[in-house]
C-alpha cells in the first residue's frame, strides 16, 4: 500500500486524489525541489541523500549527465558540458554576445534566433538544457513522493522578462511539469519565513547566489505581495568571490594571468573551496602547482569588500526606489549560497539596522518558500488561500518628443497593471498626423532609449500648432504587455498598437541601461536642455519666417527687415552647435528684434477683423 | 482495544507537530470511501473531543475516534522508508481486502 503522510485536520485527501506538488528553484549555479509533506516543507534529497542538484548537464554519446557528475566534467570536458544555462534564457544570439562573458559553448544559432549550444548530442538549445536539470528534478520528486505530480511552483528572478518566463515555462513543459505558477524569488523566500502570515509591513531580500546579486523589497498588505523595487547586479556573485581569491593566487604564485580553460576553473574549485571553508575557520591552506599558501578570514574579507560595496549600494538604491526607508524595513531575509560568508551578514547587518534572518538555509530557502505555495495551489491546505502578487515594470516607458527627447510617461518600478495617460499636442500649423514612438530606458534622449514601437495617429483636423489635444494612453497589463493608443480629444480620431516591452531585453541590458542613466544624470540634463533650447530656436525661427513671407513687405522698412535677417541668420548658425547659452541668448535678441513686427501684425489683423462690422455684431 | 506507534512513527510525528508549531497529536480513523469502501485517516488534532479515545505512544497521543476504533483495534503505526519515499503505514490485523492500489480497503 502507498505510505501515507499527515494532513491537516479535516483535510485527508480522497483516495487516489493526493495532489503531489512541488516548488522548484531553479538556480543559475545550483537548483532544489521541495515539497509539503505531514505539514513540512523540506527540500528532496537524491538517492545519496543530497538536495542540492548542481545545475550542470554534460551531452555524451548516448546519455545524458545532470549534476555533480556534469559539474566534475565542466574542466575535462568544456564543450559538452553546460553550466549557468539560466543566463541564456529567453535570449537570443546577439544579446548572448553582449553580456561579454567568456562562455566556452560554442554557439550556433538556430530558427528564431534562440542560440544553440552544439554538443556531441547536436545543437542543444537553453530551453532544453533547462528541462534535463527539470526532468532529473521531477524523477526525484516522484521517487520521493510516490506518485505523479499535480504541478510544480518554479521560481524566477522579479526582474525576469516576458521571453525568459515564457522560456522557463516551455522548458517545464518539454520536462513533463505542469506549471501551477511561476512565483518571484524574493516572494518565495518571503513565504518561507512565514512573513506572508504577517499582517503587513516592508520586507527586504537580499540574494547573493552564485553569479547574480538581486534585492528586492516587497511590501505586504492584506496578503498581497508587492514588489516595490527590484536591483541587483547580474554579473555578481559568489562565483566573483571565487575569482578574487583565483586572481589572489594567480598573484602570490606567479602565474601568467593567460591560462587555458582547464587550469582556470582548476584554480576557481580551490578558490570555491577555500571561500567555504573560511565560513567556519580562521584561514585556509592553499596551494596550486609548486605554490603553497595561507589565506586568513580577514584578508578573503579585504578582497571581497569592493564586490560586497556594490551590493550594499544597490541595496541603498532598491530602498530609494521603494519610496521607503530603512527604518520602515521590518525584515531582512538571506537567500543564496554567498549569504553563508560572515562579513556579508556583517555588512548587511550593518546596512539596515538589524540582524538578517538566516533560520532557513539560503540555499533552500526558495524551493521552500515555492513547494509551500505549490502545495496551496494544488488545493492541499485549508481555505487554500492564494497569494497575490502584484509586479513591476523594470524599466520607464514614454515616448518621443520634439527634439529627440524621451517624456516618461510610466516611470520605472511603478506596479503593474497601470494605465497612465498624457496629453500632447501638434508642433506645427495645419499637422494632420502624429508619429507615436514608443521608448523604454531611462535616459533623457531618444538614442540611449530602446525603441520599441512606432505608428502613427492620422487624420488630426488641421488647425494651428499647440490647438489639438492629443491624449497618449499607455497600459500595461498583468502579463506585462504593454498597449498604447493616441486618441485626438477634439475629432475622436484614434490610434493603438500592443507591444511586448521587455520582449528581447536582457536583465544585463536594464542594468546597464540603469546605471547608464545614472552616470550621465548630468550629462543627460545639459543635453535636455540644450535640445530643449534649439526647439525652442526653431520654433522661433519658422515662425518668424511664416510672418515674413505673408506681412514682411508689406509692414517692414528695409532696415527692419535687414536686421530681423541678420539675426536670424545668426541664430541658425548657432542652431547645430551645443552652445546652449549662445542659442539663448540669440533667441533672446531675434524676439526682441521682431517685438514691434509682431505687435503691427497683431493691430493689422485686429483691424482687418473689424473693417466693415457693426458694434452689435461684435458684442455677441 | 489499543493502537500504538512504532518509535520511529512517534519521532517522525514528534518532528511534524514541532515543525507545524501547534498540535495535541495525531489522529487516526478511517472513513468510508474509496475502491474498497475504507480509508485510512492520518491528520493533526488541534482539538480533541469528548468521545475520543486517547493512546500514548512513545510520548505522542494518538487520538481515535470510537467508531474508527472498531476497524483500528491492534494497529500498528509505523514510518517507513520505500527506496526514496517515505511515509506512514497502518499495519491492521482487521484488514481482509485491500484494493488493488492499496488506497482503500475493507475488514
Amino acid at each position: 500500500m502507498p505510505l501515507l503522510q499527515i494532513a491537516e485536520p479535516g483535510q485527508s485527501p480522497q483516495p487516489h486524489q493526493r495532489r503531489l506538488a512541488v516548488g522548484i528553484d531553479l538556480g543559475t549555479t545550483n537548483s532544489l525541489v521541495a515539497a509539503v509533506r505531514s505539514g513540512l516543507a523540506e527540500p528532496l534529497a537524491d538517492s545519496a541523500g543530497q538536495v542540492i542538484l548542481p545545475s550542470a548537464v554534460r551531452y555524451r554519446d548516448g546519455r545524458v549527465d545532470v549534476g555533480q557528475a556534469a559539474r566534475d566534467a565542466a574542466s575535462s570536458d568544456p564543450f559538452n558540458t553546460v553550466i549557468s544555462v539560466k543566463r541564456l534564457m529567453g535570449r537570443g544570439l546577439a544579446d548572448i554576445k553582449q553580456l561579454g562573458e567568456q562562455l566556452p559553448y560554442r554557439f550556433v544559432e538556430g530558427e528564431s534566433h534562440m542560440p544553440f549550444i552544439e554538443t556531441v548530442q547536436g545543437a542543444k538549445s537553453p530551453v532544453e538544457v533547462s528541462a534535463d536539470i527539470l526532468r532529473s528534478l521531477r524523477q526525484r520528486a516522484e521517487g520521493v513522493l510516490g506518485g505523479e505530480l499535480v504541478g510544480a511552483v518554479i521560481t524566477v528572478p522579479a526582474y525576469f522578462d516576458d521571453a525568459q518566463r515564457q522560456a522557463t515555462k516551455d522548458a517545464a513543459r518539454l520536462a513533463g511539469l505542469s506549471v501551477l505558477r511561476l512565483l518571484n524569488e524574493p516572494t518565495a523566500a518571503a513565504v518561507a519565513y512565514g512573513l506572508d502570515q504577517r499582517a503587513e509591513g516592508v520586507v527586504a531580500i537580499y540574494d547573493l547566489g552564485g553569479g547574480t546579486f538581486d534585492i528586492s523589497i516587497l511590501r505586504l498588505t492584506a496578503g498581497v505581495f508587492e514588489v516595490l523595487a527590484t536591483g541587483g547586479d547580474s554579473a555578481l556573485g559568489g562565483d566573483d568571490f571565487d575569482h578574487a581569491i583565483a586572481g589572489w593566487i594567480v598573484e602570490q604564485a606567479g602565474l601568467s594571468a593567460d591560462l587555458d580553460p582547464g587550469t582556470q576553473r582548476r584554480l576557481l574549485e580551490a578558490a570555491c573551496a577555500a571561500k567555504e571553508a573560511l565560513s567556519q575557520a580562521d584561514d585556509v591552506p592553499l596551494s596550486h602547482g609548486d605554490w603553497k599558501g595561507r589565506l586568513s578570514r580577514s584578508h578573503f574579507d579585504s578582497l571581497i569588500e569592493p564586490l560586497l560595496a556594490r551590493s550594499l549600494k544597490a541595496c541603498r538604491r532598491a530602498v530609494r526606489d521603494a519610496g521607503v526607508e530603512f527604518e520602515d524595513i521590518g525584515a531582512v531575509v538571506m537567500v543564496g549560497g554567498s549569504t553563508r560568508v560572515p562579513r556579508v551578514r556583517e555588512a548587511v547587518g550593518e546596512l539596515f539596522g538589524r540582524p538578517p534572518m538566516t533560520d532557513i538555509d539560503p540555499d533552500q530557502v526558495v524551493a521552500i518558500g515555492a513547494a509551500i505555495q505549490a502545495d496551496t495551489l494544488a488545493g492541499n491546505r485549508r481555505g487554500g488561500e492564494e497569494l497575490l502578487l502584484l509586479d513591476v515594470n523594470p524599466l520607464s516607458l514614454g515616448l518621443e518628443t520634439m527634439g529627440g527627447l524621451m517624456e516618461k510617461v510610466i516611470p520605472r518600478n511603478t506596479t503593474i497593471p497601470v494605465a497612465r495617460a498624457q496629453d500632447f499636442t501638434t508642433y506645427k500649423d495645419g499637422q494632420t498626423a502624429m508619429m507615436i514612438h514608443v521608448l523604454q530606458g531611462e535616459r533623457e534622449l531618444v538614442r540611449d532609449c530602446r525603441s520599441l514601437a512606432r505608428f502613427e495617429l492620422r487624420g488630426i483636423p488641421p488647425m494651428v500648432a499647440g490647438a489639438a489635444k492629443i491624449r497618449v494612453t499607455f497600459q500595461v497589463d498583468a502579463d506585462g504587455l504593454l498597449g498604447v493608443s493616441a486618441r485626438e480629444l477634439g475629432s475622436g480620431v484614434e490610434a493603438s498598437i500592443q507591444v511586448k516591452p521587455s520582449y528581447g531585453l536582457t536583465d544585463g541590458e536594464i542594468a546597464r541601461m540603469l546605471q547608464d542613466s545614472f552616470r550621465h544624470a548630468g550629462d543627460d540634463k545639459a543635453a535636455r536642455a540644450l535640445r530643449e533650447l534649439q526647439v525652442d530656436a526653431q520654433r522661433l525661427l519658422e515662425s518668424v519666417e511664416a510672418a515674413l513671407e505673408v506681412d514682411g513687405a508689406r509692414l517692414l522698412s528695409r532696415e527692419e527687415r535687414a536686421a530681423i535677417d541678420e539675426h536670424m541668420q545668426a541664430l541658425r548658425a548657432l542652431l547645430d552647435g551645443d552652445d546652449g547659452s549662445a542659442i539663448e541668448r540669440q533667441t533672446k535678441r531675434l524676439t526682441q528684434v521682431t517685438d514691434a513686427f509682431a505687435a503691427r501684425r497683431m493691430d493689422a489683423s485686429v483691424k482687418a477683423a473689424l473693417a466693415g462690422r457693426r458694434l452689435n455684431e461684435l458684442e455677441e | 482495544m489499543a493502537i500504538s506507534m512504532t518509535e520511529a512513527a512517534a519521532r517522525h510525528v514528534q518532528r511534524s507537530l514541532d515543525g507545524r508549531g501547534k498540535g495535541e497529536g495525531i489522529r487516526l480513523g478511517v472513513r468510508t470511501t474509496g475502491c474498497s469502501g475504507l480509508a485510512y485517516v492520518l491528520e493533526f488534532v488541534d482539538e480533541v473531543t469528548t468521545e475520543d479515545e486517547v493512546f500514548e505512544s512513545h510520548g505522542v497521543k494518538v487520538i481515535i475516534d470510537p467508531k474508527s476504533l472498531a476497524y483500528l483495534d491492534g494497529t500498528e503505526l509505523d514510518f517507513v522508508r520505500e527506496g526514496l519515499n517515505e511515509g506512514f503505514k497502518f499495519n491492521n490485523p482487521n484488514v481482509r481486502g485491500e484494493c488493488g492500489c492499496g488506497e482503500s480497503f475493507n475488514v
